[in-house]
């Protein structure tokens, strides 16, 4: 148990960007656009973040915002790249998959390179601190048990998360603009006919979840690393796809799959310390989100619950 | 514009405006152009501007054949499922598969003519790693892209693990498999200047021709695309659409688990423990959508993207970021992508042109 306890802390720090990195899909799935590149803009706001923080942190009046200003600067980089998959496949009506794959690997290529022209290697150079955790939340940290578990020595990114999952359940199940993107997601005709642009509300769609995901790609950067390399967001971006399936397109759904996967993820550093576990191999641990999500699949299969028309290429003259 | 000319002139623009988005790239960022396409035709030839007094190296046309031929391969693999309206995404996984098959195979039973089992136990393993998706399609109707993504992440964890406890592994790569279960000889070694140049590329034309002809000539590869053109039409039409779709995913796991087995037996020798997929499946994607899912398209396109791949540590060492060939090559994929734009924009230059004729 007391182990069990000393995990949490791990726990939330994996989860933190796949809970954000869901939402991102969230909001573009239920709007009807497959975005299979929450990766790619991961990647991108893991680089921005990086970069931004790394010349902020050189200035001494702004050092001790650095990692914040460059959270928001990433959000920005985010938004800025999802233009890319909302032109192509809403005014263009290019197929979600090709368009997200190709961004995908354009992400990786451009950041590289702009690490190369800026820093000349294939890396930023490594921030002093980024954003740096909590020792003890006042108060809550004296609570038994969850006290130890959610208040000590953990990011403020997880509670920020957190604050999104409830946003986002707000923003698509309790406001009209969120019913208007439900419906552009179930049926975009009958949205139409119903005056709503389906158009406008799909660009909003996808560039929220631009936003959503170049802030997740920030966090992982700060939480998990020193710099920017190829290999910071290493399928995050993906398992963050697997969380918004196994969460049922649903944000409090995501929020406990993150969990869950983060939890099999610490498990697979911590095994070695628990008995009968210690005898798995750790690529077991990392390879649990991805085989539950394909069961997951087969369990819900056939009882419609993923957005009715996603990933179709939408036609105003379709019937 | 009819549709013919259509196919190949999207392909074409899309690589020229991809082309084009590089050497802005390079300009914004007060890079040499020239060194590209000098770099380029280096890694193509071996002839180098720069170095005009060194002649012409085979070298590098052989490294060139040799990161051409999983690429091929993988592109191959795409294109048949495509044209059977499959967008087989997990190829890389299948491409791992066939690589941990053949590795396993070359090194726990030394046989003879082990390279011709090896192959051909990487595309078994390749065919039923995509059984997965094909079936769960058929079967429960589920996306044949997120379980192909799920897929991949698995078969990258799980070869690892297998690869990792093989006799002699080490943390990084596997011992070198036995040398009859390689396609790497001396000869081709020593017409190429000592290039891993290997046997391998015969495997690959005789798929490119195997899959002109199934595509093309057979009555099997008409209900495939069939199938891809109208579900339901071809349901109608007595086709068993199921049995095509599956039929269609494995012989393309097969195409990648043969690329993965040729990764193995020709390029390394030996089989690599991964920290991140190596996107030879990704590749797959761009080559075969831009060289359109066809035989001939793909073999063009295929040597495009190898290129823009071999050439990145010339393009470094003539001074510019080796990465604008990544930028490049994804750039095509997204205006092929965008093709829908780029038919527009080209029926407009037409009509003008016929209206100028009048």
């Amino acid at each position: 148990m007391s182990l069990i306890i000393e995990m949490f802390p791990t726990v939330l720090l994996v989860a933190t960007p796949i809970i954000i990195g869901g939402l991102a899909g969230l909001f573009s799935e239920r709007s009807g656009i497959v975005n299979i590149c929450i990766e790619g803009i991961m990647v991108v706001g893991a680089f921005t973040g990086a970069t931004v923080c790394v010349f902020l942190e050189k200035v001494p009046s702004l050092a001790p915002y650095a990692g914040w200003i460059a959270c928001v600067a990433a959000i920005v980089a985010g938004t800025i790249y999802s233009i890319l998959l909302a032109v192509s496949t809403i005014t263009f009506k290019a197929d979600h998959t090709i368009a997200g794959t190709a961004i995908n690997l354009l992400s990786t290529g451009l950041t590289v390179y702009l690490c190369q022209i800026i820093f000349n290697q294939q890396r930023t150079e490594t921030f002093v601190k980024g954003i740096s955790r909590i020792k003890e939340v006042a108060v809550l940290s004296d609570i038994p048990i969850i006290g130890n578990m959610f208040f000590k020595n953990v990011y403020p990114t997880t509670f920020i998360a957190l604050l999104l999952v409830l946003i986002s359940y707000y923003i698509i199940f309790k406001t009209s603009f969120g019913l208007r993107l439900r419906s552009c997601g179930e049926n975009p005709q009958a949205a139409a006919s119903m005056g709503i642009n389906v158009y406008k509300i799909r660009y909003a769609a996808v560039l929220c979840s631009g936003a959503f995901a170049g802030l997740a790609g920030a966090v992982m950067v700060f939480t998990n690393g020193i710099q920017f390399t190829v290999l910071s967001i290493h399928g995050v971006g993906f398992i963050s796809i697997a969380a918004l399936i196994f969460g049922k397109w649903n944000p409090f759904g995501i929020l406990g799959a993150s969990i869950f996967f983060g939890f099999s993820t610490a498990l697979g550093s911590y095994a070695s310390f628990i008995p009968y576990l210690n005898k798995l191999p750790s690529e077991f641990f990392a390879a649990i989100p991805y085989v539950l999500t394909v069961v997951a699949l087969i369990v819900f299969s056939g009882k419609a619950i993923g957005p009715k028309a996603a990933g179709e290429i939408y036609d105003s003259g379709k019937r | 514009m009819n549709k013919k000319n259509e196919k190949i002139l999207v392909p074409l623009v899309a690589i020229f405006i991809g082309i084009l988005v590089g050497c802005i790239m390079l300009l914004l960022s007060g890079k040499s152009i020239s060194a590209l396409f000098v770099g380029l035709i280096k890694g193509l030839v071996g002839f180098d501007f720069y170095k005009p007094q060194l002649g012409i190296n085979l070298r590098y046309p052989g490294e060139f054949l040799v990161s051409a031929m999983p690429i091929l391969l993988t592109g191959l693999a795409i294109g048949f499922a495509y044209r059977c309206g499959m967008f087989n995404i997990g190829a890389e996984g299948q491409v791992i598969m066939g690589s941990l098959a053949s590795c396993m195979l070359a090194i726990l039973v030394p046989m003879p003519f082990s390279a011709v089992f090896c192959l051909i136990a990487g595309a078994i393993f390749g065919a039923l790693w995509a059984f997965i998706p094909g079936f769960l399609k058929c079967k429960f109707n589920i996306s044949e892209v997120v379980t192909g993504i799920m897929l991949n992440y698995t078969a990258m964890y799980g070869a690892n693990y297998f690869l990792r406890n093989l006799p002699g592994s080490n943390p990084q790569r596997t011992v070198d498999i036995p040398q009859n279960a390689k396609l790497q000889t001396e000869f081709l070694a020593n017409i190429s200047q000592n290039s891993r140049l290997h046997w391998g590329f015969i495997v690959v034309i005789i798929a490119l021709i195997v899959y002109w002809f199934i595509i093309e000539k057979t009555s099997f590869g008409y209900s495939l695309r069939a199938t891809g053109f109208n579900k339901e039409g071809a349901r109608y039409a007595g086709i068993k659409v199921d049995r095509s779709i599956i039929y269609s995913i494995m012989i393309s796991g097969a195409l990648a688990g043969l690329a993965g087995a040729i990764i193995v037996q020709g390029t390394f020798g030996y089989g690599r423990i991964m920290v991140a997929q190596d996107n030879y499946g990704f590749d797959g994607i761009a080559v075969a959508l831009v060289g359109a899912s066809n035989a001939i398209g793909i073999l063009f396109s295929g040597m495009l993207f190898a290129l823009l791949k071999v050439s990145q540590p010339i393009l470094q060492i003539n001074g510019i970021p080796k990465e604008i060939g990544e930028i490049i090559s994804s750039s095509i994929v997204f205006f092929v992508a965008l093709q829908y734009a780029i038919k527009i924009v080209l029926a407009k230059f037409t009509k003008k042109d016929s209206g100028g004729a009048k």
